[in-house]
């Protein structure tokens, strides 16, 4: 089954068919169906409890679904040996909502730490590799010797996002990237994401609520309501929907602002891809 | 819809408190589920030993050099106060009903078994599991909490092998040394006893310590050790892998950790004192 899924061409990096998931008596999902294509961004929005980290969880093999099957780099989940976890976990990158950074470790080991166990990299090759990460998520540099309970909500994202990228994956998830951070540092997300998928062709998963960030840069967007897919499409076409679990998400006056704002920012500027400052 | 139908279960389950039988049945069934759990997590550790043994290349040494530090070496002093004071207890304790019989000199027997068999081993593991079992509750417990745990398993890393493998070797390498060390300073405080209140001096104690307490005696206190300390490292790793929600959880698994830890020591040690009266030991 997967040989010669492995051998084609991908383009569906994601693949999940009828996916249901159950805690005991409470349903979680029932029936979902989504596909993430090669180098799209794809962002998954939800109200609270709508199991929106769940499906997350299932894609990086934390969670098992109760039925269903998952492919991610052509690779099936069910049932997949350790050593084939382990390849598949070397060709994606996540970044937690709390960073989930090493406290022990300070931000520099933290990144340098999936290069010290899956490569064989030299030290001072794998210090290099790291500072170079960081400078891309645009931490600054007299952070790499702290600890992560010394850093700002913003810098940890930046350096969980640089742990995230350090073994060059295909794939990066991301889990609320913008939660918490101020409108500056956020902008900054939007920015950073674009460019990973433009600069290096990764296809990025997100959640999120972060309507900006959805206006800005999703390519696709899944809503999710009462256990379904409810609809997968641009934020665009998302927003002329006539679906009331749709609806819920362009309506009140911070989606209609978002809305609005990027609508004037596409008519100034036909975005000539500006070098990335952040 | 579902949204307006999820508050009026809660209502319910919060209005009906569940009566005697209910109450039962909701702590075996957790109990159970709990039972289960401990049995996936030894399953869980015991494949990631054996991997380990099999390619000792991925036996983390740092880990376990660093847990025989904070386990090991920093637990000497209060190991050694509280063992001394121990056999201080014991000999005065006995010194009474010695003196009635005239049989002074058997306070060395007094003192020399119940240390090296019983007292030294189980002084240690209740030590270690307040002091190290906590520790690991809480370290993997805020682990799993931050999203650590989860951090590392999607980084290919697996969590037996770098948080609770170090851990259990460790302590499996330290508690027979705290033991003996226990063993040396327990008595020597009811050697000074036995000199303050009976008047056996400490070569007269010593010689009849070496006639009374046989290696057997020693190798079986030191022989527990082992199985505690893999008491405690392991439920101290189990109670902190099984915290979920937020910070108070992990405060909840840490007492579990002890109070579980402290409980299983001395279940183990009655075990021991009773396969040993079969063996005659």
């Amino acid at each position: 089954m997967t040989a010669p899924a492995k051998t084609q061409v991908i383009d569906s990096v994601i693949e999940m068919r009828n996916v249901s998931t159950r805690f005991g008596e409470k349903i979680v999902h029932t029936d979902i169906n989504l596909t993430v294509n090669r180098a799209e961004i794809f962002a998954i929005i939800g109200g609270s409890g709508s199991g929106k980290s769940t499906l997350l969880r299932e894609m990086i093999l934390l969670q098992k679904p109760s039925s269903g099957s998952i492919k991610v780099l052509g690779e099936s989940l069910q049932d997949i040996s350790e050593d084939d976890a382990l390849a598949l976990c070397k060709r994606w990158g996540v970044m937690f909502q709390n960073g989930g950074l090493f406290g022990a470790l300070t931000v520099i080991e933290n990144v340098g730490l999936p290069l010290r166990e899956h490569t064989v990299l030299s030290e001072h090759a794998i210090d290099e590799i790291a500072v170079a990460k960081l400078a891309l998520t645009g931490l600054k540099p007299e952070a790499n010797q702290q600890y992560p309970s010394e850093l700002s909500g913003g810098m940890m994202k930046r350096a969980a996002l640089a742990r995230a990228i350090a073994l060059d994956p295909e794939l990066l998830f991301l889990d609320e990237p913008t939660a918490g951070l101020d409108p500056v540092s956020a902008a900054g997300v939007d920015e950073l994401v674009l460019h990973l998928r433009d600069q290096f062709g990764l296809t990025i998963v997100m959640i999120t609520h972060d309507l900006d960030l959805l206006w800005q840069v999703a390519d696709r967007v899944a809503v999710l309501a009462d256990g379904k897919v409810q609809e997968v499409d641009s934020m665009l076409a998302l927003s002329n929907s006539e679906n009331p679990a749709v609806k819920m998400f362009f309506e009140g006056p911070r989606a209609r602002f978002a809305q609005e704002q990027n609508a004037y920012k596409n008519n100034t500027q036909k975005s000539p891809a500006k070098p990335i400052s952040i | 819809m579902t949204s307006l139908s999820k508050p009026n279960k809660l209502a319910i389950s919060a209005t009906a408190t569940p009566n005697l039988f209910e109450r039962v049945g909701i702590s075996t069934i957790s109990l159970l589920d709990q039972f289960i759990e401990a049995l996936v997590f030894i399953g869980e550790t015991a494949v990631a030993l054996t991997k380990s043994v099999m390619q000792p290349r991925r036996i983390r040494w740092r880990p376990i050099l660093f847990n025989i530090r904070t386990a090991g070496f920093n637990a000497l002093p209060i190991v050694g106060l509280l063992s001394f004071l121990l056999g201080i207890v014991v000999a005065y304790q006995g010194a009474g009903q010695l003196r009635q019989y005239g049989a002074n000199i058997f306070v060395a027997d007094l003192v020399g078994l119940s240390m090296l068999r019983e007292f030294a081993p189980l002084m240690t593991a209740i030590i270690i599991a307040g002091r190290s079992g906590s520790a690991y509750a809480a370290q993997i417990g805020t682990m799993s909490v931050t999203e650590e745990i989860d951090a590392m398993r999607t980084l290919g890393i697996s969590p037996q092998e770098l948080l609770v493998l170090p851990k259990v070797i460790a302590l499996v390498i330290v508690m027979p040394l705290l033991t003996v060390f226990a063993d040396a300073l327990g008595v020597f405080g009811g050697m000074l006893m036995a000199q303050q209140q009976l008047d056996v001096g400490f070569v007269e104690f010593l010689d009849r310590f070496v006639k009374a307490v046989s290696p057997t005696a020693f190798m079986i206190g030191v022989g527990k050790a082992p199985v505690f300390a893999v008491i405690i490292a392991m439920v101290g790793c189990f109670q902190g892998f099984r915290t979920k929600g937020g910070a108070d959880s992990v405060g909840r698994q840490t007492t579990r950790s002890v109070v579980q830890s402290i409980f299983l020591v001395i279940v183990a040690d009655a075990l021991f004192s009773v396969a040993f009266s079969i063996l005659d030991l």
